[in-house]
């Protein structure tokens, strides 16, 4: 077993995290961290839902932004899908969805305001990316044939709609309606950065110490998404999406000043809007790499590492309750519930609640990635041991999950863990908006400062490591023939 | 009217060549058997034929039927007419047909005994069905020319025989590849045996008999 490569690169993973954890800054700093989370406990325990226009709206907000931004991202992912074949158009996808939405409403906020554009483009944009890629690989897996049989002179549009998005269209339709969940979550947490939606509520809430309405909001965001297959029926979606944009609220207008002024002046880097020259330009770069870029991605790239390490841990821990193996019709239902609400709450949202409780730290980060992200594999992994079936005298217990189901796993995980990987890395960057040094925090500290010639570059640089995270995790899988299609993407 | 007209033509897989150099000529309002023995090369001449003359209105029905499993078998059957409806009727059509176009199948349906399927998932059809599907569609394409690949070969006899009869009779021009030679010289003007990468046969089928071809198997 210690031959096999699969082992080999786990057990490097795992060593390189425990060597990460020596420059990692883990530490509790608040006086009275555990009466902090017995307070949020209580409060989820006692719920305050007497103020229901004020939790109404936050729902409302939340979804109205969701389905608007989810709804463009996937009409203009499935136009970039028709042009996937381009390798201009992959690196634009490639690109835009390496930055995340925090990052795109960080950037709108400066030029549209709180005007609901910039919600709803931070959202529509990096889906685009993704939709514009999973719609291309769904698309690129159906059967050719029908195409064939097709006579002279059909439309190219026609021709398209009959054959292969007819044979994709299940697929489709339940990518898009797992990447409305995401949407939602998105939604959520873009309310952090000032627009009305939950995560603005929920840090209202959690600065006045309403913990009982902390606990409101959150129990109807998991009720809200533990239902969605219930309300989100096929003929309800299109009004759904004709009601949203009215639903969006007015924010603020924008002022076009600030558009014209962004591009032509804000972004454009400091030593040639002064007048400097190009030939200052490179010590202003070379100043921002050595004093925030490379503080940045060192510390991104310790704590994705310990992240991702515990996301595995924690995952080949929790996946025995999402399997019908381990589970018996009372646990079961049980084990799937805590999965859900694990892999439904943004890490954000999470990362944001426990550094209320413990104080700043990589902590709460790691915690908050690893929880998240081992409740969505978990999952995947529990579903995927149930198409096993095993011998009639097939041991149970431990020598079940040791011998019989985690070797059988053990390649779907590690595939649906490298996956992860960029996402964990592009949520460990954005988590430094919330006081994590990582490369977000130099980002939003660059945006406090208003250098936004200098948040531009550190986004691009943050873009340009996910993109390569992204080249690693490929090769990884390829190199252990880990098979990986679009559609057992989570 | 144009001539229908292979010359000198070679089909290669990688450096292979599987198929010719192999001359053959169409008659119009004909109806050609392509017999040989299986891996002899008929589905790669069908495929040939099809790529020469796929701009004169031809009708394919290939081995693998070429359905969509999910669309209905009328949606199946309406796409051989995709060409001839503008592109707004094609788009409705996708969410909800209109009568008086089923009205025009129906009748085809209900020859091939798949009537009761009209609004079944084409996937959830058995072999037999989904290639009487095929057919339909073939038929309802109404073109000149029709190039099939053992268009019954999932079929009992008599559903095979009415198959064939219908196809043959909305097609006066068709090159069918078949492996039963018996149905072959039925249904066929001539008959066309490939063997060994060329034509070993070429013959009126009156002139034909099944004991002829059996040396090509």
């Amino acid at each position: 077993m210690r031959g096999s490569a699969s082992v080999r690169t786990s057990l490097w993973f795992v060593a390189l995290a425990v060597v990460c954890v020596f420059f990692a800054d883990l530490t509790i700093s608040a006086h009275d961290p555990w009466g902090e989370l017995a307070r949020l406990f209580s409060g989820l325990v006692t719920p305050d839902f007497t103020q229901s226009d004020y939790l109404v709206e936050a729902l409302i907000r939340t979804l109205a932004f969701a389905f608007v931004g989810v709804g463009l991202g996937a009409i203009s992912g499935f136009l970039l899908a028709m042009v996937f074949g381009s390798r201009i158009v992959r690196t634009f996808c490639a690109f835009i969805r390496a930055i995340h939405e925090l990052f795109w409403a960080l950037i709108f906020l400066q030029f549209f305001g709180l005007h609901p554009l910039t919600g709803v483009l931070a959202i529509a944009i990096p889906y685009a990316g993704v939709f514009g890629k999973v719609y291309a690989e769904i698309l690129e897996e159906t059967d050719p044939q029908p195409r064939e049989t097709l006579p002279y002179g059909t439309g190219s549009v026609i021709a398209l709609l009959y054959t292969r998005v007819s044979q994709a269209w299940p697929q489709l339709v339940t990518y898009t309606s797992y990447r409305l969940e995401c949407g939602l979550r998105s939604s959520a947490v873009l309310g952090f950065v000032g627009m009305p939606t939950l995560g603005f509520y929920l840090e209202s809430a959690f600065a006045q110490g309403h913990y009982s309405v902390v606990g409101a909001l959150l129990l109807l965001f998991y009720v809200l998404i533990t239902t969605l297959r219930l309300w989100v029926r096929p003929k309800l979606v299109p009004l759904y999406l004709i009601a949203a944009p009215f639903l969006l609220g007015s924010g603020l207008p924008i002022r076009w000043q600030n558009v014209t002024r962004f591009f032509t002046e804000d972004i454009v880097p400091a030593p040639l809007r002064n007048g400097d020259g190009w030939e200052a330009l490179g010590p202003w770069l070379m100043e921002l790499l050595s004093s925030e870029a490379l503080p940045g991605i060192w510390n991104t790239l310790v704590l994705t590492q310990i992240a991702l390490v515990l996301t595995g841990v924690l995952t080949l821990l929790l996946y025995p309750i999402g399997s019908r193996h381990f589970t018996n019709r009372l646990t079961g239902p049980l084990g799937h519930t805590v999965l859900v609400v694990l892999r439904s709450t943004p890490e954000y949202l999470l990362a944001f609640i426990l550094l209320q409780l413990w104080g700043p730290s990589m902590l709460p980060a790691v915690i908050a990635l690893a929880v998240h992200n081992s409740g969505i594999i978990g999952h995947l992994i529990g579903r995927r041991s149930n198409d096993h079936t095993l011998r009639p005298d097939a041991p149970s217990g431990l020598e079940r999950y040791t011998y019989e189901l985690t070797p059988r796993l053990y390649g779907p995980f590690l595939a649906f863990l490298f996956y992860r990987w960029e996402i964990i890395m592009r949520e460990t960057a954005i988590l430094g908006i919330l006081g994590i040094a990582t490369l977000g925090f130099y980002v939003d500290s660059a945006i406090q400062e208003i250098r936004f010639d200098r948040a531009m570059v550190l986004i691009v640089i943050t873009a340009l490591l996910n993109i390569g995270v992204d080249i690693l995790a490929r090769w990884l899988r390829a190199r252990l023939r880990l098979k990986h299609t679009a559609q057992s993407e989570p | 009217m144009t001539a229908l007209a292979l010359d000198e033509v070679v089909a290669r897989y990688g450096d292979l060549e599987v198929l010719g150099p192999l001359s053959l000529e169409l008659v119009r309002g004909q109806t050609v058997a392509l017999v040989g023995k299986s891996g002899a090369g008929k589905s790669t001449l069908l495929s040939l034929m099809h790529q020469r003359w796929r701009t004169h209105g031809v009708a394919l029905m290939p081995q693998d039927l070429g359905l969509v499993p999910n669309l209905s078998v009328y949606h199946n059957v309406y796409m051989g007419g995709l060409a001839r409806y503008s592109r707004w009727h094609n788009l409705v059509t996708l969410a909800r047909p209109y009568r008086r176009d089923v009205e025009q199948v129906r009748p085809l349906l209900k020859t091939l005994e798949i009537e009761h399927k009209c609004w079944s998932a084409a996937g959830e059809l058995s072999g037999g069905q989904r290639q009487r599907v095929a057919a339909a569609r073939a038929i309802f394409q109404a073109g000149d020319i029709l190039l099939a690949d053992e268009p019954a070969s999932a079929l009992d006899g008599p559903m095979a025989e009415t198959v064939l009869a219908t196809l043959t009779q909305a097609y006066d021009t068709a090159v069918l590849a078949m492996h039963d030679v018996e149905l072959a010289l039925r249904f066929s003007d001539r008959v066309v045996g490939i063997a060994n990468g060329g034509i070993a046969l070429d013959q009126p089928t009156h002139r034909v008999q099944a004991s002829d071809l059996l040396a090509l198997y």
